[in-house]
C-alpha cells in the first residue's frame, strides 16, 4: 500500500479515536460471534455422534448437549446483534463527523476555493465519497476482522479435531479464491466495456430525448433512431459478455466448494472407518467446509473496495485540509461605514499570468453612483469579488471610510454592503426566511415592509401561502424577475450604507424591470451604490462610470468626460443605437 | 411488468433453458445430502472404501453437471434479459420520437431520459434475476421439503413450521427496512442540496455573514440524517440473529426428535445429518427470494413508469398526409383566427390571432414574458396544434402537411441554444444532411460565427461537447442560428436568439440576416426593442393577444403597450432619431 493511502488511513483511524470504545467493544463481541459460530457445529457432532442407531441413541448424554447448543445459538444471535448495534453507532457517528468537519471548512474556504471546484465535485466528496468510506472502509473493515478471525478460528477448530482431513481443506479452499479473483478480473475488463457504452448511450439518450423538441424541430428522428439503434446493439453485445461473465463467480466459487465437500467426505468417511474421526465431526467438518470459502470470497471483495475507499477518503481529507481564509476575529468591526471608499493602486489576478486588474485607483465620495459597463464576461464581477473581499488584491489597497479594509473583521465589511446580482440566489425555505436573511431577528412588519418597499408584497400575497409559501432557488413557482425582487427585499430589510446592484438584461419583462429599477432608486437614496450597468439612463446619471474590457479597467470618468474621449466607452455606446 | 414480456418473444428459447438450466441445478444439489447420508450409512457402518470411493466420484460429478447447468442457464438467462432491454430500447425511443410538443411538455424530458436508461436497467436486471431465481429458490425450498418428507414424515412438521417463521422474519425485516432506506435517501439529497445552496449561493451567503447559521442548518441535517440511519440499522440488524435463532431450534428440535425415530429405528443416523443439511439450504434460498422479490419490486415501479409512456398515443399525427403544393400568391404564413391553450392550463396562452406574413418579410414579435410569443411561433412547424382557427403555411393548411415537408421549409433557431455531440460540421448538417462546406461556411458567415469558428483547431472538424457546452453562450447561440441558416429555409425563426450576444454583435448579426435572406421570411421573437425595430412588421403581444401589429413608427404613434416598452428601453432621444 502506497504511503498517500497509509497517511489517509491513519488519518481515518485518527478520526474514530472518539469511538474506541463503542469499535472496541464491536470487536470483541465480533470475535466472540466467531468463536460461538465456529462452536456450534461441533456441538451438533457431538450430538449427531450420541444418534448412533436403533437402541444406541444415548439421551442423557444429548440433553446437556441440546442444552449447551442452546446458549451457544444464544451467545451467537446476541453477539451479532450487539456488535451490529454498536458498528453502526461507530460508522453514523464518525461519517456525520466527518461531513460535519468538512461542511465546516467548505464554509471557511476562500471564494477562491469554490469559484475553481466544479459545484459537482464538492458535492460529490461530501455526499458520495463520504457515503464509500462507509460501505467501502468500515463495513470492510467489519468484514475483514470477522473474515480473518473466522479463517483463523476454523483452522484451529479443525486442525484440533483432525489434521488430515483439515489439511484437505486448507489445500483446497484457496483454490475457489482463485477462480473468484481470476473471473473478477477478466470481467472487470467488460464491465468497463459495458460502463463505456452505457454511458455512451445514455449521454445520447441525454441529448435527443431531453432535447427532442430540437430534434423535432430538424425532422431529425430517423437518423437520431438510426444511431441509437447502433448503440444499443452494442450495449447489447457487450452487456451480455459483462453479465454472463459476472455471473460466473457464484457457480464457481460453488463448484469448488462442491469439490472441498466431497473430499471432505471421502477422506472424512476414511477416518472415521478406521476409528481416528466421529460422523459427528465429519458432520462438523462438513459444515466447515460449506463456510470456509465464505470468508475468502468476502475478502476479495472487500479489498477492492478498501482502495476504492481510501480514495474516497482522500478526497474528503483534501477538502478538510484545505486552507480557511484567516480569522479576522480579533480585528475592528466596521460598524458603519460613512460611505466613502477609495482604491490605492490596486493589482489583481486570478492567475499570475495573466494579469488583470493593473494599479487601479479610484476616491469615490459617500452618497456617489458608480456605474461599471462592459461587454458581458469583461470582468465585472471581479470588481465586486475585490469590493467584498470575496479576493484580496494582491497589492494596493481598497479603503472604506477612511481604514484599511483590510483591518477591518471581513464580515463587518461584507455587512456594510448590500448586494442584489443579476444572478438570483434563494434559499430553499419559506419567503419569509428568504426575505428575513440578513436579519434573522427581524419582525413580521418589517419584512411586509421591506417587501413593500421592494414591489414584491403583491405577488407574495397571491402565493399559495403567501409570506409562508416555501421557495427555493430552482423552483418554477417565481419568475426570474420576481426572484429578483425577492433578493431586492432581502437587502431593503437591512439596507447597509453601500450598495452594489447588477441591473438585469433580457430575462426579465419589461413592467417587472420596470419595478426593479424603481425599488433600485428608492435603495440608492443616499447611498454609495456600485452598479453594474446595462441601461443608459444609469450610465448617465453615473458620477463615475468604469469601463471594463477583458478584465481590465479600461477607462474611468464620467458620461460626458468619456464621450469626449470618443474610446472604448462611446464605441460601446454608439453600437447599442446602432440602427442596423 | 407481465406486459413488457412481450419484449422477451424473440428471445423464448433463452427464456425457457434459463430457468431450466438453474432447477436443474438446484435438483442436483438437493441430490447432494443424499449421497453424503448414503456414504455415512453404506460406507461407514460397513467399512465399504469402494462405496465411499464409488459415493465420492458421484459428488464430483454432480458438482460438474451442477456447474454446466449453471453456466448454460446464466448464458441463456443473460441473453434472454439484455435481449429484452435492447427491444424494449429501441421500441420507447421510436415512441418517443412519435410525441408532440405536448406530449414532451405533459411528461417533462427529463423523466423521459430516466425511463428510457435508469428504468429500463432495472426492469432488465430484473428479468434477469427473475430468470436465474424464480424457479430456482422456491424450488429448493419445496424440492426440500419433498426430500424431508421421502426422509421422515412427522420430521417434516418440523420444517413446515420453520420455513414460514422464517419467511416471516425475512419479509417483515424488508418491509420494515425499504421505506426507511427511501427516508435515508431522501436526507441524503437533502443534505446534498444545502451544499449546493452554499457554494452557489457562497457571495449571497457571506455577504449577509450567515456562515455560522448554515453550519447549524447543515448539522440538523446530517443529525437528522444518522438518527434514521441508526433507526434503519437497528431494525437491519435483527434479521440475521433472528434467522439464526430459528433454523437453530429447528436444528435443535431435528437432533432431539430425530434421536427418538433413530433409537426406533425409523431413521438413520446419516439421515439426520441430511436433514440438518436441507434446514440450511432452505435459509439459503429463503433471504436468495427476499433479495429477489426487493429486486422485483423495484422492476415493477420501473416498468409502470415505462407504461406510462407507452400507454400515451402521440397527440398529433401526419400520417396519410401528402405535402401540398404551394399556392400562388399566397402569404408565406397565416395566421386566421388562432387561439391556443396548453392542456395543463384553462387560461388560452393564445386567442384569436390573426396576421399574414409574406414571402421575404420579416416579422418582429414583443412583448412581456409569458404574453404567448413563443408560443405563436411554436404553431407555425405544428409543434403544437391550434386549439381553434387555422395557421396555413404557403396557402395550406399546416395539418395537411407531412411534418418532415412542413418543417423541412423551415429553420428554427430555439431559445436554449443546444448543440448536439459531434464536430461542427454535423451540428450544421442538421437541416441539410449533405450541406457542402461551403454552404456551411456561408451560414457561419451569416451568423456571425465564422471568425470564431475558423479560430477553432480543425476548424469545422472541432469537437463539441454534449450540449455544446465547450463553447460560451454567445457562441452556441450564433452556431445554433447557422444550424437553422444552412440550406436556406423558406422560414427563418429566431425566437430570443440573440439574448446573451452583446448588443454590437446583436446589431451585425441583424444587418448580415436582412441582407442575406432576402427570399426567406423571418420570424424574430425579442424582449428588445433594437431587435426588431427595422422588421416590415411588427407584433405586439399582451397576454396572449395582439395589442397591435405594423412598423415601429405606425406603434409608437397608436400602441400603448408598444410605447411602455420603447421608453423602458431606449431613451427619448433615440426614440425620436428613429
Amino acid at each position: 500500500m502506497s504511503d498517500i493511502s497509509k497517511s489517509t488511513l491513519k488519518r481515518l483511524a485518527a478520526g474514530f479515536r472518539p469511538y474506541l470504545p463503542g469499535l472496541a467493544a464491536a470487536l470483541v463481541l465480533a470475535a466472540v460471534n466467531v468463536a460461538a459460530t465456529l462452536y456450534a457445529p461441533i456441538v451438533t457432532g457431538r450430538a449427531i455422534d450420541l444418534i448412533i442407531a436403533e437402541g444406541k441413541v444415548d439421551f442423557a448424554g444429548l440433553r446437556p448437549l441440546l442444552a449447551q447448543f442452546a446458549v451457544t445459538i444464544v451467545i451467537v444471535a446476541l453477539s451479532q446483534y450487539f456488535m451490529n448495534l454498536f458498528l453502526n453507532k461507530v460508522t453514523f457517528a464518525a461519517l456525520k463527523d466527518l461531513r460535519d468537519r468538512a461542511f465546516d471548512n467548505l464554509s471557511r474556504l476562500p471564494l477562491k476555493y469554490i469559484d475553481s471546484h466544479p459545484k459537482g465535485d464538492i458535492i460529490s466528496r461530501l455526499i458520495t465519497d463520504v457515503e464509500q468510506i462507509s460501505d467501502g472502509l468500515i463495513a470492510g473493515f467489519a468484514q475483514l476482522f470477522t473474515g480473518v478471525v473466522t479463517i483463523l478460528g476454523t483452522l484451529v477448530f479443525m486442525l484440533s479435531i483432525n489434521v488430515k482431513t483439515a489439511l484437505i481443506v486448507v489445500v483446497l479452499t484457496p483454490v475457489s479464491l482463485f477462480v473468484a479473483r481470476y473471473i473478477s478480473k477478466n470481467t472487470f475488463k467488460f464491465f468497463k466495456e459495458q460502463t463505456s457504452v452505457r454511458g455512451d448511450l445514455t449521454s445520447f439518450v441525454e441529448e435527443m430525448t431531453g432535447n427532442q423538441k430540437t430534434v423535432k424541430a430538424f425532422a431529425h428522428e430517423d437518423e437520431a433512431e438510426e444511431e441509437f439503434e447502433k448503440l444499443n446493439r452494442s450495449l447489447q453485445d457487450v452487456s451480455v459478455r459483462a453479465v454472463f461473465f459476472s455471473s460466473l463467480t457464484n457457480p464457481c466459487t460453488r463448484f469448488v466448494n462442491g469439490l472441498v465437500y466431497a473430499a471432505v467426505g471421502i477422506v472424512g468417511a476414511f477416518s472415521v472407518i478406521s476409528g481416528h474421526f466421529s460422523v459427528g465431526q465429519l458432520n462438523c467438518f462438513l459444515t466447515y467446509a460449506k463456510q470456509y470459502t465464505k470468508p475468502f470470497n468476502e475478502i476479495s471483495g472487500v479489498i477492492t473496495e478498501l482502495t476504492g475507499a481510501v480514495a474516497c477518503a482522500k478526497r474528503v481529507f483534501d477538502l478538510i485540509d484545505e486552507t480557511p481564509e484567516p480569522d479576522e476575529s480579533g480585528k475592528d468591526r466596521l460598524d458603519a461605514a460613512d460611505g466613502t471608499l477609495s482604491a490605492e493602486n490596486v493589482f489583481f489576478s486570478y492567475d499570475p499570468k495573466v494579469p488583470l486588474i493593473e494599479d487601479f485607483s479610484l476616491d469615490v465620495k459617500s452618497g456617489q453612483r458608480i456605474a461599471i459597463v462592459g461587454p458581458t464576461g469583461c470582468g465585472k464581477t471581479t470588481f465586486i469579488n475585490l469590493l467584498m473581499r470575496f479576493y484580496e488584491p494582491d497589492s494596493g489597497r481598497i479603503v472604506i471610510s477612511g481604514t484599511p479594509a483590510a483591518d477591518f473583521s471581513r464580515d463587518s465589511v461584507r455587512r456594510n454592503f448590500g448586494m442584489v446580482l443579476q444572478e438570483t440566489w434563494l434559499k430553499t425555505g419559506t419567503v419569509r426566511d428568504n426575505i428575513s436573511y440578513g436579519r434573522p431577528d427581524a419582525d413580521m412588519s418589517e419584512i411586509e415592509a421591506a417587501a413593500k418597499a421592494a414591489h414584491c408584497d403583491g405577488f407574495i400575497r397571491r402565493l399559495e401561502k403567501g409570506y409562508d409559501t416555501v421557495i427555493s432557488d430552482e423552483s418554477s413557482t417565481l419568475s426570474a424577475g420576481q426572484k429578483q425582487l425577492l433578493c431586492i427585499a432581502r437587502v431593503m430589510l437591512s439596507l447597509p450604507p453601500m450598495l452594489i446592484l447588477d441591473e438585469a438584461t433580457s430575462s426579465i419583462d419589461t413592467r417587472t424591470e420596470i419595478l426593479i429599477q424603481q425599488a433600485f432608486g428608492e435603495m440608492m437614496k443616499g447611498r454609495t451604490s456600485f452598479i453594474i450597468a446595462h441601461r443608459l439612463s444609469t450610465v448617465r446619471n453615473a458620477d463615475c462610470i468604469l469601463v471594463m474590457d477583458s478584465g481590465h479597467i479600461v477607462e474611468q470618468g464620467t458620461h460626458d468626460e468619456l464621450m469626449a474621449e470618443n474610446g472604448a466607452y462611446a464605441r460601446l455606446y454608439n453600437s447599442q443605437f446602432d440602427c442596423g | 411488468m407481465i406486459k413488457l414480456f412481450k419484449y422477451l418473444k424473440n428471445y423464448k428459447k433463452e427464456a425457457v433453458l434459463g430457468p431450466l438450466g438453474k432447477l436443474f441445478e438446484a435438483v442436483l444439489e438437493l441430490i447432494v445430502p443424499l449421497v453424503m447420508a448414503q456414504i455415512i450409512e453404506t460406507g461407514i457402518k460397513n467399512g465399504d472404501r469402494p462405496y465411499i470411493y464409488k459415493m465420492g466420484a458421484v459428488l464430483v460429478l454432480l458438482g460438474v453437471l451442477g456447474l454446466a447447468s449453471s453456466l448454460t442457464a446464466q448464458y441463456f438467462a443473460a441473453k434472454a434479459a439484455m435481449g429484452f432491454g435492447t427491444e424494449l430500447r429501441r421500441d420507447l425511443f421510436r415512441h418517443i420520437n412519435t410525441f408532440s410538443h405536448t406530449d414532451i411538455d405533459s411528461f417533462g424530458s427529463a423523466t423521459l431520459v430516466t425511463r428510457m436508461t435508469a428504468d429500463i436497467n432495472t426492469v432488465q436486471t430484473g428479468v434477469n434475476m427473475l430468470l436465474r431465481l424464480f424457479l430456482r429458490a422456491p424450488f429448493i425450498v419445496v424440492g426440500a421439503l419433498i426430500m424431508t418428507l421421502t426422509i421422515s414424515v412427522k420430521l417434516t412438521l418440523i420444517f413446515l413450521v420453520f420455513t414460514p417463521i422464517l419467511w416471516l422474519v425475512i419479509d417483515f425485516v424488508t418491509r420494515r427496512t425499504v421505506p426507511m432506506y427511501k427516508t435515508i435517501q431522501k436526507k441524503l439529497d437533502n443534505t446534498s442540496m444545502i451544499v449546493g445552496e452554499n457554494i452557489s449561493g457562497v457571495r449571497v451567503i457571506r455577504a449577509f455573514s450567515r456562515q455560522h447559521d448554515e453550519r447549524e442548518r447543515f448539522r440538523d441535517s446530517t443529525n437528522s440524517l444518522q438518527n434514521i440511519q441508526l433507526s434503519a440499522g437497528r431494525v437491519s440488524a435483527v434479521m440475521s440473529p433472528l434467522t439464526y435463532v430459528f433454523v437453530n431450534i429447528a436444528i435443535m428440535l431435528i437432533l432431539w426428535f430425530g434421536g427418538k425415530n433413530v433409537n426406533t429405528g425409523s431413521l438413520t443416523q446419516g439421515e439426520v445429518v441430511a436433514l440438518i443439511d436441507f434446514m440450511m439450504q432452505i435459509l439459503l434460498s429463503l433471504i436468495r427470494l427476499a433479495e429477489l422479490m426487493l429486486s422485483l419490486t423495484k422492476a415493477q415501479a420501473s416498468s409502470a413508469r415505462i407504461l406510462d409512456v407507452f400507454a400515451r398515443q402521440p397527440s398529433l399525427t401526419d400520417s396519410g398526409n401528402t405535402d401540398p403544393a404551394p399556392v400562388e400568391g399566397a402569404p408565406a404564413v397565416e395566421f386566421r383566427n388562432v387561439s391556443f391553450s396548453y392542456h395543463d392550463s384553462e387560461r388560452p396562452a393564445l386567442e384569436g390571432i390573426s396576421f399574414t406574413a409574406m414571402k421575404g418579410e420579416t416579422v418582429g414579435i414583443i412583448g412581456g414574458t409569458g404574453c404567448g410569443k413563443t408560443t405563436l411561433v411554436n404553431l407555425i412547424p405544428r409543434f403544437y396544434e391550434a386549439s381553434c382557427g387555422e395557421v396555413l403555411v404557403n396557402g395550406s393548411s399546416v395539418k395537411d402537411y407531412t411534418f418532415e415537408g412542413l418543417r423541412g421549409s423551415i429553420g428554427i433557431v430555439p431559445q436554449k441554444a443546444v448543440l448536439f455531440k459531434g464536430t461542427i460540421r454535423e451540428n450544421m448538417q442538421w437541416r441539410k444532411r449533405n450541406a457542402s462546406d461551403d454552404e456551411i461556411m456561408k451560414a457561419l458567415t451569416t451568423a456571425q460565427a465564422a471568425d470564431f469558428v475558423k479560430e477553432k483547431q480543425g476548424g469545422l472538424d472541432y469537437v463539441t461537447e454534449q450540449s455544446g457546452r465547450n463553447f460560451s453562450g454567445g457562441q452556441r447561440q450564433r452556431l445554433t442560428i447557422a444550424r437553422a441558416l444552412v440550406g436556406s429555409p423558406d422560414i427563418l425563426i429566431l425566437d430570443d436568439s440573440a439574448s446573451a450576444l452583446d448588443l454590437a454583435t446583436d446589431a451585425a448579426l441583424r444587418h448580415a440576416i436582412a441582407s442575406d435572406t432576402d427570399r426567406m421570411t423571418v420570424f424574430i421573437v425579442s424582449q428588445r426593442v433594437s431587435s426588431i425595430r427595422n422588421a416590415d412588421r411588427i407584433i405586439v403581444l399582451d397576454d396572449g393577444r395582439v395589442a397591435g401589429i405594423g412598423t415601429h413608427h405606425e406603434l409608437l404613434e397608436n400602441c400603448a403597450v408598444y410605447k411602455e416598452i420603447c421608453s423602458s428601453q431606449l431613451t427619448e432621444e433615440v426614440q425620436d432619431n428613429v
